[in-house]
């Protein structure tokens, strides 16, 4: 297949990521989209290591691996605290950073 | 050659099924599920695209790892089925519809570029590229700082959730 | 010493008791400021008859320091000695130092006893600084210090809203004048290129031709300042108000001293007004005109003090007219005789009101004839001399201003009549209260006095009525009568001696020691030889004595035999009666024509230009803008996550679309 296929699918995978972001209240579901996006780059990243026969780009990928999830453990830990604390799992209750 | 475009619309449908998924679907633990199924689709993508090592990084590390700690979080909080209130506000309208403007554009920018390269099926590579050897040659030689940058991340964020997730004595259960 | 060395010391003395007085104040006790004070003025008077010891015909000018010296003009602190200066300094030196052993007594018991010496001090020397200014420059200083003075003392019981409210009105009439007598000196010195008296003169004469219109301009300018000082229409109205002040004050500033200075600035500046005789004729007719009115006023007005002040009005009128129609001998004898017996009448209802307890209304007087003889006589004195009895010195000083007037011929006969007419209404309303005061039976206030006390109320303001206290800003609680009080007596005695005889330096025919006396400084002036012949003279001083016999006659009948008639003819014309009560109605048409617009343009200011329009557009409008556009900014910081995720992504779509467009 053309690199071109595995670029479009990247994007499309990356634009429902970004939806999901936006539209859902839940945060362990916005960290999931959030994840979408990244494993959306990724399949960029390796589709152009490929296109160039480099590895470079395979080795980017996994570094990127690594940080989602060192993300991904902060992320929960931060929800699970919340939970702790008895506070609401809702992305919109937490606005205190207004104004 | 037909065998490798089945197998990539097959992934790629299984991908974008599992994304979909992960959007629509109400119950976290039915999106976790969902996002599982999509990484795996993703690793037989990635397989076809040559990157044996990392396809396998992704099932075992990801798919293996990150995700059953998503599930034990999930498990742990109880996500309900219905949320409070419904999903809703100006930005729940709003926002799928600027994520399908950037995805469309993307498209267009990948579509519509001047590389030619795109349009081939890639350069010419040998029998070990991707494999782990070459990638670890990679982590050794050229991107050691990045390398290590990375495993002190990892250390970072270990430290980081222990933190976060620490009992405060006296304050709750 | 020279004659101008007299004149420094007569100005030094007073500025010295100011000093000692205002710097010492707390360690001199009792009534010591007070006669430290009254040394001075002494002084002063000693060193004006060393003055007059050493004059001659010439004027002699000393500068004591340049203060600008250009090519053309010279100005500097100086003085002139002449004799219409030694004259002046004569008259205000010595009624002042009588004035101020009275006020020694007047004022032993008010709380500012020093502060006020100290400002009477102050008026003294501004006012001798005014008369021995030898060009405009220090005649201009000393007529602004004496204005301040006035103010000063006029609310010198400054705790009394009706006493500051005057201070402010006489102040703002006296600035009126300041400003055209600078300007008129603006125009002078523009003319003539000389501020001091001789070179203004002299380059007038060359400059000017006669009644050049920027000449009369100038005089006229100079008549506004004039005028505003002593009181004519139409900016009199505050010489009554400045009754607030206390009896001596009013003594010595609004009768003997700063009031006259308008005469004597027409006086001094006769070279320019006989070179400009439209401004000397203006002045004689509003001279009359206001010697006039004042006397229809004073008939009626109920407060003791302001009868007295409607007569000084009417007065200064007839000096006025007498300085106007060039007859300077006539119109200063006039000045110093009125000193007298203005002074003598002031003090004398000083000394009733210190009776009545404070208070100052006629309605409620009567009888103290018993109770305070020698108060009783002063005070007739000065009735006759105002009156011009035939004999006293009001009689030779006023009659010889009206013969010279007929003396002029032509409208001035007209002005004499008139002169005639107000010297009737004169001797009446002078007599009116004589015996409203001291005749008829004694008021309880006159009963207790003959009792032996003084009578003692409430401390209330005798124009409204409010009560008050007698701390600081009000006058004491005791109140001081003459027969009581040997300083009082001592001043009051001499000036009814001087109201009686003073008329002796000018009897016509037979001595006119004042006009030749006066002769040098008026040598130059086109009407030297206008003199009526003694016979003349006699024969109108026959008339006015006639006159005033008469009224004093019908006043007699009126006050004394039929006690009850001034009422009912009260009650027959009340429609003039109010009119003459409302002083003409000048105050209401003032405040209808000045105060209001002021008033109405300075909160139209207040309302509209500052708080709506600075505040609220300017202002308002600045911060407004601000405001908005932080709030504008604030808006995007929502708190929500998805808001900011939105954000992000609309940035990132938007960049990549900026490169897809660019590279397109």
């Amino acid at each position: 297949m053309d690199i071109t296929w595995y670029l479009v699918l990247s994007a499309f995978i990356f634009a429902i990521g970004a939806a999901g972001v936006m539209s859902r209240r839940n945060p362990l579901v916005v960290l999931l989209c959030l994840e979408l996006m990244l494993n959306a780059g990724n399949l960029a990243l390796i589709a152009f290591s490929r296109m160039h026969g480099g590895e470079a780009g395979q080795v980017f990928a996994l570094i990127v691996m690594v940080i989602a999830a060192c993300e991904v453990v902060i992320g929960l830990g931060i929800i699970v605290a919340m939970y702790r604390r008895r506070l609401p799992i809702d992305v919109d209750e937490m606005s205190e950073l207004r104004g | 050659m037909w065998f490798e475009q089945v197998l990539f619309f097959l992934a790629a449908i299984g991908a974008l099924a599992g994304a979909l998924g992960v959007v629509v679907l109400r119950n976290p633990f039915y999106s976790v599920l969902a996002l599982v199924a999509h990484l795996v689709a993703l690793a037989v993508l990635f397989l076809l695209l040559h990157a044996e090592f990392l396809a396998a990084a992704q099932v075992v590390v990801y798919a293996g790892a990150v995700m059953v700690l998503y599930i034990f979080v999930v498990a742990y909080i109880g996500g309900s089925d219905e949320p409070l209130r419904p999903e809703g506000g100006a930005v729940a309208v709003f926002g799928p519809i600027f994520a399908a403007a950037v995805g469309i554009e993307l498209c267009i920018a990948f579509i519509a570029s001047g590389l030619d390269a795109l349009d081939t099926t890639g350069a010419d590579v040998g029998a070990g590229f991707g494999s782990p050897e070459a990638i670890g040659q990679m982590l050794l030689t050229r991107f050691l700082v990045p390398f290590e940058a990375a495993s002190y991340l990892l250390l970072v964020a270990a430290v980081g959730a222990v933190v976060l997730a620490r009992r405060r004595r006296g304050l709750e259960a | 010493m020279s004659a101008t060395g007299y004149g420094w010391l007569v100005l030094a003395f007073p500025v010295a008791g100011m000093l000692i007085v205002s710097l010492g104040w707390r360690v001199l006790p009792g009534r010591l400021p007070g006669w430290i004070a009254s040394a001075a003025i002494l002084g002063s008077f000693l060193a004006s008859l060393g003055m007059l010891d050493t004059v001659d015909a010439e004027s002699h000018v000393d500068s004591a320091w340049t203060y600008v010296a250009t090519a053309d003009t010279r100005a500097g602190l100086s003085i002139l000695v002449d004799p219409l200066s030694v004259f002046m300094c004569l008259v205000v030196s010595g009624v002042s130092f009588l004035i101020h052993v009275y006020s020694v007594a007047y004022m032993g018991s008010d709380r500012g006893y020093a502060r006020y010496f100290a400002y009477l001090n102050y008026f003294v020397f501004s006012m001798l600084l005014l008369v021995l200014a030898a060009n405009f420059l220090i005649l201009i200083i000393g007529w602004a210090f004496v204005g301040a003075a006035s103010y000063l003392l006029i609310s010198y019981w400054y705790r009394r809203t009706t006493a500051t409210y005057a201070g402010i009105k006489a102040f703002v009439m006296n600035v009126i004048g300041d400003v055209g007598l600078v300007v008129a000196a603006f125009l002078l010195l523009n003319e003539t290129g000389a501020l001091d008296y001789a070179g203004v003169f002299a380059g007038a004469e060359e400059v000017f031709a006669p009644d050049d219109p920027t000449l009369v301009a100038a005089c006229l300018l100079i008549l506004v300042g004039a005028f505003a000082k002593s009181a004519q229409l139409p900016l009199h109205t505050w010489l009554p108000d400045a009754m607030e002040g206390p009896t001596p004050v009013s003594a010595l500033i609004h009768a003997a001293t700063m009031v006259t200075a308008g005469v004597y600035l027409i006086a001094r500046m006769f070279p320019l007004f006989e070179l400009a005789p439209t401004a000397a004729d203006i002045s004689a007719v509003i001279g009359t005109a206001t010697l006039l009115f004042a006397a229809t006023v004073a008939l009626v007005v109920t407060d003791l003090k302001r009868v007295i002040a409607y007569s000084t009005i009417s007065q200064i009128g007839y000096m006025v007219l007498g300085v106007s129609v060039a007859a300077y001998g006539a119109g200063l004898f006039h000045l110093m005789t009125h000193a007298f017996f203005k002074a003598l009448l002031f003090m004398g209802a000083g000394s009733v009101i210190g009776a009545m307890a404070g208070i100052q209304d006629l309605d409620r007087m009567g009888g103290f004839r018993k109770a305070m003889p020698f108060t009783f006589i002063t005070f007739a004195i000065g009735a006759l001399a105002l009156a011009a009895f035939p004999l006293t010195s009001g009689f030779f000083s006023k009659d010889e201003i009206l013969s010279y007037a007929i003396e002029r011929g032509q409208g001035f006969v007209v002005l004499a009549v008139v002169g005639y007419l107000a010297a009737f209404l004169t001797a009446f309303y002078a007599f009116r209260m004589v015996f409203r005061v001291f005749t008829g039976d004694p008021v309880p206030e006159a009963r207790e006095l003959e009792g032996g006390h003084v009578a003692h109320g409430e401390p209330v303001n005798p124009m409204t009525g409010e009560l008050e206290d007698t701390d600081v800003g009000f006058p004491g609680p005791e109140h001081h009568v003459a027969e009581r009080s040997w300083p009082m007596k001592a001043a009051m005695g001499p000036l009814a001696l001087l109201a009686l005889i003073g008329g002796v330096v000018g009897v016509p025919g037979l001595t006119d020691t004042l006009e030749h006396f006066l002769e040098p400084t008026f040598e130059d002036s086109r009407y030297a030889d206008v003199h009526p012949s003694a016979g003349t003279e006699w024969a109108e001083l026959g008339i006015g004595g006639v006159i005033s016999l008469s009224a004093i006659a019908l006043a007699y009948v009126m006050f004394v035999r039929r006690r009850g008639i001034t009422l009912r003819l009260r009650d027959r014309f009340a429609a003039v009666h109010n009119f003459l009560a409302h002083k003409w109605y000048f105050d209401e048409l003032y405040d209808a024509l000045f105060v209001r617009p002021f008033t109405g343009a300075g909160s139209f200011g207040r309302r509209v230009i500052e708080t709506d329009f600075v505040q609220g557009f300017i202002v308002g409008g600045a911060t407004g803008v601000v405001r908005a556009g932080t709030s504008f900014a604030r808006a995007i910081q929502t708190g929500y996550l998805r808001a900011y995720a939105l954000l992000l992504l609309l940035g990132v779509g938007g960049i990549a679309l900026y490169f897809l467009l660019a590279s397109s």
